[in-house]
């Protein structure tokens, strides 16, 4: 059983990397025959160089950026979920407010990160304002689409159980909608990086992005690829923590 | 049974208009006190309706959101009067409820439905103290293991940390089952609980309903003459559109009943022929 399962794990992690393998391999073998610059595009393995002798300055222009999307993803899902609640039972904010969230949403972040700049300044809280403005629409649209679409049926019950608004909330609404709201925290988490990357490209002085934009500015490419492994690596171990979260509550509800 | 003073209860002056189209006018009926009334008819006429408004449960569905609708409103002109009015987009509906021993109907009554409506969440124990959750009732060893004994009479008792999923169709309806006798109210509202089981297993539910229902007020709907004579005490037929209701059909000896007894061969042609239903293609 114990060893089937590890047998399991390594053929479900070879299947994962297998592609992965194939691109770095091909990468490889497109820089050295066509002998590209470094300045270009770097071999995968000057990355490596790269990756493991920088370790410090990668570990510490990480560390800020991680700080935003962490701080900006739980402020996210507050203001999301608040959202999706206030959707849910108060019928004017779902018909003045909504529509014009809906339309907001048309707006790329991308567009208005200068002005978050230029308001919130050049530190951290631009950035975690960019990673709210991009994060807290899914988390509200995919709770309160759970909430709303609760088996009707069950209600009924709980209304001739004499339940209260919160209790039917609490034990039946809630419950059921944690599945739909688990997609929408999963996007945000694998998301969250990004924000905050387009807030420090936008204006900063530390984080993976003011890291990348220099590193281009000087036609480092290589570190400018290291920079994005290690974004890489952050989004998916927020995406991680964050699924393990949510199918733990989810098994427990 | 802990329940013998159960109420009866009047419905009148019912009606209903959905879509400007009337489905029901002046209607009355009336549930005898610890007795089972079985409401008969063909799907749409408006039986569910009716249970509906007894419950006072939302009569167009809940629309998009589901958790935010408009309540009926409830005028209290005498102590011993109830008057229910839904006024939802395509929905008018006006009905005066009242009950034998003059106290108000909400808060008495349990209710079931077509689908067992077990949260998928919760083990079966938990689902059948689902009542006590809602109304913030703190758990006791008593009443789980008053529980446990409910779930022990409908045969479940190996079950109760199963969840859901695990259980057959039956036996979810069975717990169900247990869990409205769990909630011990006086009135009972079935809306067509059995119809979505296979013969045999309906069968069964059949008579461990009526043994499990006594002396308690029920109303069940049905669109099955076989069910209405096997549990009910009485029976109204609800036909026609507007719909009009029969005269109540009161068959000999106490549910269940054993359908293939000649006494009740009249009664089945009689319910037959009132629902118009062909007997043969001749």
């Amino acid at each position: 059983m114990f060893v089937s399962r590890i047998q399991n794990f390594i053929i479900n992690t070879g299947k994962t990397l297998l592609p992965l393998v194939f691109i770095v391999i091909v990468w490889q073998f497109i820089v050295v025959i066509d002998k590209l610059p470094p300045y270009i595009l770097p071999a995968p393995l000057l990355v490596w160089h790269t990756l493991v002798n920088n370790v410090p300055l990668l570990f510490s222009q990480a560390l800020p950026t991680a700080f935003e999307s962490i701080i900006g993803l739980t402020l996210s899902v507050l203001v999301g979920m608040s959202g999706a609640l206030i959707f849910t039972y108060f019928r004017l904010a779902r018909e003045y407010l909504l529509p014009s969230l809906i339309i907001s949403q048309a707006l790329p972040t991308f567009a208005i990160a200068p002005l978050l700049v230029v308001w919130f300044g050049y530190g951290m809280a631009s950035k975690i304002v960019t990673v709210m403005i991009m994060l807290f629409f899914p988390v509200t649209m995919t709770f309160y689409d759970g909430l709303i679409q609760v088996n009707e049926n069950w209600l009924d019950l709980a209304q001739t159980m004499q339940a209260t608004r919160w209790s039917a909330l609490r034990y039946i609404a809630l419950p059921a909608a944690l599945p739909a709201l688990a997609s929408g925290l999963r996007l945000a988490a694998s998301w969250a990086p990004l924000g905050a990357v387009i807030g420090e490209w936008v204006g900063a002085s530390q984080g993976l992005g003011y890291l990348m934009l220099n590193s281009n500015a000087r036609l480092q490419v290589d570190m400018m690829f290291a920079a994005l492994i290690w974004l890489i690596a952050l989004a998916l171990l927020l995406f991680f923590v964050v699924d393990r979260g949510m199918r733990w509550l989810i098994k427990i509800r | 049974m802990t329940q013998c003073h159960s109420p009866g209860i009047l419905l009148s002056k019912a009606s209903l208009r959905f879509n400007q189209k009337i489905l029901f006018e002046n209607l009355s009926f009336e549930l005898a006190a610890g007795k089972i009334t079985c409401l008969l008819g063909p799907s749409g006429v408006g039986k569910t309706t009716l249970l509906r408004i007894l419950a006072s449960l939302p009569l167009a569905g809940r629309g998009e959101n589901k958790l935010q609708t408009l309540p009926a409103t409830v005028k209290k002109p005498n102590p011993d009067e109830l008057i229910v009015h839904y006024d939802e987009q395509e929905v008018v509906c006006n009905a005066r409820i009242r009950t034998s021993d003059q106290l108000p109907l909400r808060g008495r009554l349990a209710y079931m439905a077509q689908t067992d409506l077990l949260l998928p969440w919760l083990s079966l124990l938990d689902n059948v103290m689902l009542g006590n959750l809602l109304r913030h009732v703190p758990r006791s060893q008593s009443q789980i293991d008053h529980a446990m004994h409910i779930l022990e009479s409908v045969g479940l008792a190996e079950d109760a940390h199963h969840k859901p999923h695990a259980l057959s169709s039956g036996m979810k309806q069975r717990g169900a089952l247990a869990r409205t006798l769990m909630e011990d109210q006086p009135v009972i509202l079935m809306d067509e609980p059995f119809s979505a089981l296979d013969a045999i297993t309906r069968y069964d539910m059949q008579t461990m309903a009526a043994e499990k229902l006594q002396q308690k007020t029920v109303l069940l709907i049905t669109h099955d003459p076989w069910e209405a004579l096997r549990l009910g005490h009485q029976i109204f037929i609800l036909r026609g559109q507007p719909a009009n209701l029969s005269a109540p059909i009161i068959p000999p000896m106490m549910p269940p009943r054993d359908i293939t007894d000649e006494a009740l061969l009249p009664f089945q042609k009689q319910l037959l022929r009132e629902l118009d239903l062909r007997i043969s293609v001749t």
